[in-house]
């Protein structure tokens, strides 16, 4: 038996969703590991040090999901694979679920911790509740929530051998890229620590605050939907029941009520800080720390405290 | 134009979260159903538009039982010109992409569209399925879609940043924020869906390939601490040293 992941690269390392995803492969503990990364790669891309035995590399890059769902069946197919792993975020969630139906297995999407056989672990309700999975299937395809796991090092070094397949014709053409933050922050479904600011902001002119708290701690931002709505700030910053899902290790919340919708999205982070000058902010309950207070005094404190670490 | 929509049920947003059946079943009591907001607000509405701008029929379509019918009627009365239900109690999410495939499959719709996900189940697996069931394309998490002719230009949500794709012919797309506004059906729109055809039809003999064994429902929380706030200090010496967090 053997696990296949799929990864991504960027600069030809393997992407923190990456490691993460081989991290989870290895410590599922049912067989080698093989990592299929398509694009770029320099050397085994990292992947020897969490676990990956061996690396199979689609050196051309594609971008249509129909052709990697097929170079993900060769693979598969080539080192027999019996459990497929990839990351959960936008590729992943677009890829995993072709590969599924194709080799007509089992899917398990949003898996949060490791497994007990083939029984999979997942967030449903939008977080407000999960839901242990049985695979009825001899093989499955999971995708890992991201930052549900962590990285795991493992010494080692990865063979690297270059594969090939038939993956048909590209039917989507990707005509360009732009990326979302050129700030250089970790995207927010990604992201470890996440500030994230509501209606209490008054404006979008006034989220330097939330910036530079941010930046002082190495985080991304996020904001409540209203704000997204009313155009204060991008709308894949927006967190919540219909927004992102994140689960961060630290999610401050600045000047956002914590209304049930906004909680469904975030109440799976580890530590949870709430700044908000309502006392009866129905946000606290949710929290960890609590500072009622406003914002525009709090917050460059904060910074000011963070800084001095 | 021919479009189909993917249209599912899903708990109001407030609905109190519970299970029966030995925790391996959602407890509908008392739960009032809305169409899921993604296949409402992004799919549903611009398939309408794309269809007032350049003429054509939206048909939506649903894997459920009769309690489906009120969320399908609101989509009539969006603007849907008709619906089709597939009777059935799909119990994951590759049943649902086969039975709609199976359905779609010699009916030549130009663009199918479906949320991103649902916010009950949350798999994002739905239309990627249907696309590789039917071998169609698939663009995910669209927020935006111009069609000339054959000729589809969309922009779509990738890791880190916005794609710009175009794609030839029919394929599948999932929508997301951006795509439209929601729109409140008037009252021409709630009298119209009364007669706006709902076609049921036989669900074909698809078996699931994964079954919940049982859903469980977070801990509670602890209380939280509170912090002067003029002490912020304080807040940063308990993340480090009690919550290890930074
Ligand atoms: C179907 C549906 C889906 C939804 N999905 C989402 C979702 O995905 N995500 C989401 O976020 N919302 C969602 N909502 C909206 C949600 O119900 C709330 O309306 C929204 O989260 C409120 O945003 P907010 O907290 O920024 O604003 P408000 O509710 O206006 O809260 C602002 C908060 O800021 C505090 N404040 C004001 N001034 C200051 C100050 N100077 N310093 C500190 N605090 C201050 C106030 O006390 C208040 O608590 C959804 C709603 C519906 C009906």
């Amino acid at each position: 038996m053997s696990v296949l992941v799929y990864i991504q690269t960027q600069e030809g390392k393997a992407t923190k969703a990456g490691l993460e995803v081989a991290s989870f492969a290895k410590n599922m503990n049912v067989g080698d590991v093989t990592a299929l990364v398509p694009g770029t790669l320099s050397g085994d891309g990292g992947l020897g040090s969490v676990g990956v035995s061996k690396v199979l590399h689609f050196s051309e890059g594609v971008t249509d999901n129909s052709q990697l769902s097929k170079l993900t069946q060769a693979a598969a197919q080539s080192v027999d694979a019996s459990t497929i792993v990839f990351s959960g975020n936008n590729d992943g969630n677009s890829i995993a679920p072709r590969v599924a139906i194709a080799m007509n297995v089992g899917y398990v999407s949003g898996v949060t911790c490791l497994p007990e056989g083939k029984t999979f672990t997942r967030n449903v309700f939008s977080g407000k509740a999960t839901a242990a999975v049985n695979v009825m299937s001899d093989v499955c395809v999971i995708s890992i929530t991201p930052n549900s796991y962590g990285i795991k090092s493992d010494a080692g070094e990865a063979s690297v051998e270059t594969f090939s397949a038939d993956i048909g014709a590209q039917r989507v053409v990707l005509n360009g890229f732009t990326p979302t933050s050129n700030d250089g922050s970790v995207p927010l479904p990604e992201a470890e620590r996440v500030v994230s600011a509501g209606r209490g902001l008054k404006g979008p002119e006034n989220w330097g605050i939330v910036e530079d708290l941010a930046r002082a701690l190495g985080a991304t931002t996020a904001c409540s939907r209203p704000v997204g709505d009313m155009g204060w700030r991008p709308h894949h910053e927006h967190v919540g029941q219909t927004g992102l899902t994140i689960r961060p290790d630290l999610y401050i919340a600045c000047g956002i009520s914590g209304a049930i919708q906004h909680l469904a999205g975030v109440n799976q982070s580890k530590v949870i800080v709430v700044i908000n000058t309502d006392p009866e902010a129905p946000f606290f309950k949710a929290a960890d720390y609590g500072i009622v207070g406003d914002v525009f005094e709090v917050l460059p404190k904060l910074t000011e405290a963070i800084k001095e670490l | 134009m021919k479009l189909l929509v993917c249209i599912s049920k899903a708990p109001d947003t407030t609905s109190r979260i519970a299970f029966t059946d030995g925790d391996k079943r959602f407890d509908e009591s008392g739960v009032q159903f809305i169409v899921n907001p993604y296949d409402e607000w992004y799919a549903l509405v611009r398939a309408i538009e794309l269809v007032e701008a350049q003429g054509g029929s939206v048909t939506t379509i649903t894997v459920g039982d009769a309690t489906c019918d009120p969320i399908i009627r609101k989509a009539l009365a969006i603007g849907a010109s008709d619906a089709v239900r597939i009777d059935a109690n799909p119990t994951d999410s590759s049943q649902v992409a086969r039975l709609i495939s199976n359905y779609a499959n010699d009916k030549s719709y130009d663009i199918i569209f479906a949320g991103k996900e649902t916010i009950n189940h949350n798999s994002s697996a739905v239309p990627a399925m249907i696309a590789e069931c039917m071998d169609l394309p698939y663009v995910a998490l669209a927020t935006s879609i111009d069609v000339d002719g054959d000729l589809s230009t969309l922009n779509c949500e990738s890791t880190g940043g916005t794609n710009n794709v175009s794609v030839k012919g029919s394929f599948v797309l999932s929508a997301t924020k951006g795509m439209a506004e929601q729109r409140i059906p008037n009252m021409r729109g709630i009298m119209s869906a009364r007669t706006k055809p709902l076609t049921v039809v036989e669900a074909s003999g698809v078996t699931a390939t994964t079954e919940v064994s049982k859903f469980t429902l977070p801990p509670a929380k602890g209380d939280c601490v509170m912090v002067d706030a003029d002490n912020a200090a304080e807040l940063v010496r308990l993340l480090r040293e009690e919550a290890k967090i930074i």
